[in-house]
């Protein structure tokens, strides 16, 4: 197990290196220096600037310098959309305000899709199954700007039931989380759906079946548990696409979260906050990948992990 | 009741049970029966089914699979849409027509109506035009066509590289596919969205350059597409082939044991022969249904990247670009933003659904 996690670790150490990696040398491909956009400016003035913030070395120097500093909280200043403020600040402004829609979306998407996967599989052949299966399809198909632009104009727009923009109070958050979490919702919803058919027809079930067990005692103790495995193995990927998806959720509604300033930021070509933005951003996407495995590893003692490339 | 001729009253629920009862009665032998069969009866014992190939054996898996056949003839009607449909519109996607700014769908500008009061022949704005005077319809059937393409190219390029290094991996075995596997473990755990976004903002300024500076001919070609699709080509090219390239290691690393590669190899079939001949072919299952599948999900990025504003630039439109354009004036102009929208989730669909129903049918083992 210790030797699992360290393996784990070093290619999630890895993985972030390498981005961190990728991203610096990418922006420093970008042709130009940040600084000549700005009018009125004498190469010496650049010169001195370039120098400020080190641009005058080495590559190399360059990069270990970002990484060092990186490592310790420093992410550089915006240089054009909040002239000189730190970046990092910038992050633990707008971050929370993308935890909490996220975190929303993430949990009602949970907490829906399990038990309609489950009611999808209980009720194989029914039209309740294929009703739910043509709802997780299109749901599945559909892009997240879609849904979320879709929900704006009928009750925003026509119905003027819900507000627009903003996130003042608690009827902003019913359509950007749920647009957000729409997504999860049916794949997990699909996931569950089609591990609990596996579930259902194992051995162990026709057993407690022969019993005389409840119906409802068969699903929810013997058949959800198991099939909840690959559900538990997605939240990773889910996390990540709530995170995107957040790019999109949070442009369309105008929620001053990290999404929508780091869609601007791109806009504006302020590039410490992209850079920073991306790097924190994979972080906590490889955090959570890591920490996913592990706990897979924990509530299943039958995986055997370290075997292929899991 | 054997021998009643109307055992069965007309009108019982009573089973006709006569012809039955027939069967019972012991076999007996007439002369004809010893007569030598002619070559007529011959023919008719023996019977040779014409053998179906792979494909036919496929086709025939999926004409029974009614969703998969349904977006079949979606994605047809899609593709009539986007290639055929702009010859029959007067108007091209960036022609900005004087005076009909901001038309409502089936609408006309009054010097339309005024042309159609003299008498001659305007033809209608189906899905209304945007705030330049550009005709919607004939747009979002080009921002079909740059969708489809874009999702056919980049699937191209996953398929290529994928399975060159999938299937060299898988070949060749031990360190060499150890550590093949940790590079695509490496790459398969980055954010892929993120660092798209990034590849976009970046490559934008040098790809630009590039084209304005080189006099290559194949250079001009590109910058016709513009920076945006190039770099979406080249995020595909970096980052997604390695789903591809895990399903064909998986898939030849099982099919090197078999007998007919070893055959090959004691013929003495050097290795990039036995991975052109012999497994390549034998993954084409794998290969078509991972390509096909790609297609949608490559056409879901662009649109999402587009959406944000950095993938196909003016005045190339992609469905994505169209339902970002249509934000803008989501309040008044709502269509803008809901026909595009509707054709790239329609396609997505069913492009996704028929890929499903591909799988099925060329792999029935995998059928849930």
């Amino acid at each position: 197990m210790i030797k699992y996690c360290a393996k784990r670790l070093v290619v999630a150490a890895a993985t972030v290196l390498l981005i961190a990696t990728i991203t610096f040398l990418l922006m420093n491909a970008v042709p130009g220096s940040p600084f000549l956009s700005e009018r009125g400016q004498s190469p010496q003035v650049i010169a001195k600037l370039e120098a400020k913030y080190g641009m005058d070395k080495p590559l190399i120097i360059q990069l270990k310098n970002y990484l060092v500093s990186f490592a310790q909280g420093d992410m550089g200043v915006s240089i054009k959309m909040q002239k000189n403020r730190e970046v990092s600040g910038i992050i633990a402004e707008k971050f929370p305000v993308s935890v909490r829609v996220g975190v929303i979306a993430l949990i009602w998407a949970v907490i829906v899709g399990i038990p309609l996967g489950c009611l999808a599989a209980y009720n194989r052949g029914k039209w309740i199954d294929s009703l739910l299966r043509i709802v997780t399809t299109a749901g599945v198909a559909v892009p997240g700007f879609v849904i979320a632009t879709v929900l704006l104009v009928i009750f925003g727009v026509v119905l003027k039931v819900l507000p627009t923009t903003g996130l003042d109070s608690w009827k902003n958050y019913i359509m950007p989380c749920f647009s957000l979490g729409f997504y999860p919702m049916c794949y997990t919803a699909k996931l569950t759906r089609s591990s609990m058919l596996d579930a259902i027809n194992q051995d162990y079930i026709r057993t407690a079946r022969a019993k005389g067990l409840s119906t409802s005692k068969i699903i929810f103790k013997h058949a959800l548990r198991n099939s909840l495995i690959p559900v538990v193995t997605y939240i990773g990927p889910l996390t990540a696409y709530v995170i995107t998806g957040g790019f999109v959720v949070e442009t369309v509604f105008s929620i001053p979260g990290l999404g929508k300033y780091f869609v601007q930021s791109i806009m504006n070509k302020d590039y410490p906050i992209i850079m920073g933005t991306t790097i924190f951003l994979s972080i906590l996407l490889v955090f959570m990948m890591f920490v996913v495995d592990i706990v897979y590893k924990l509530i299943d003692p039958r995986i055997q992990l370290g075997k292929g490339g899991e | 009741m054997a021998n009643d001729k109307n055992s069965v009253r007309p009108g019982s629920m009573q089973v006709d049970v006569e012809p039955m009862l027939k069967m019972n009665e012991p076999y007996a032998p007439s002369a004809s029966d010893f007569e030598l069969a002619s070559k007529e009866e011959k023919a008719s014992v023996v019977k040779i089914n014409k053998s179906t190939t792979f494909w036919q054996d496929a086709w025939r898996r999926l004409k029974k699979n009614r969703v998969a056949m349904v977006a079949l003839g979606v994605i047809i009607v899609l593709i009539l849409f986007a290639f055929i449909g702009p010859k029959f519109i007067p108007y091209t996607y960036s022609q900005q027509i004087r005076g009909a700014e901001n038309l409502f769908p089936m609408k006309y500008s009054e010097i339309e109506l005024a042309s159609k009061a003299a008498g001659e022949k305007v033809f209608p704005h189906f899905f209304g035009t945007d705030s330049l005077g550009r005709d919607l319809l004939v747009r979002v059937m080009y921002g079909t066509r740059v969708s489809m393409a874009i999702g056919v190219v980049a699937s191209m390029i996953v398929l290529i590289i994928g399975a060159l290094y999938g299937s060299i991996a898988g070949y060749l075995g031990g360190m060499a596919d150890n550590i093949m596997m940790r590079i695509v473990d490496i790459i398969y755990s980055v954010p892929d969205v993120l660092v798209v976004l990034l590849l976009q903002v970046v490559l934008n300024e040098p790809l630009k350059e590039l084209f304005s500076t080189s006099k290559l001919p194949i250079m001009k070609q590109l910058s016709i597409l513009g920076p945006g699709l190039i770099s979406i080509f080249i995020t595909f090219g970096l980052l997604y082939w390695v789903g591809m390239a895990r399903i064909i290691r998986g898939q030849v690393l099982t099919l090197k044991q078999q007998e007919y590669v070893t055959a090959a190899r004691a013929l003495g079939a050097s290795g990039s022969r036995i991975i052109k001949k012999h497994l390549l072919p034998n993954c084409i299952g794998q290969l078509i249904v991972t390509t096909c599948l790609q297609i949608p999900s490559a056409i879901f990025l662009e649109s999402f990247l587009s959406f944000l504003g950095v993938g196909v630039s003016a005045p190339l439109a992609s469905l994505g670009s169209l339902a970002s354009e249509g934000l803008g004036g989501i309040y008044t102009y709502t269509f803008r933003l809901i026909i595009p929208a509707i054709v790239l989730s329609v396609m997505i669909l069913s492009l996704n659904l028929f890929g499903d129903g591909l799988r099925d049918a060329l792999d029935p083992r995998l059928k849930k």
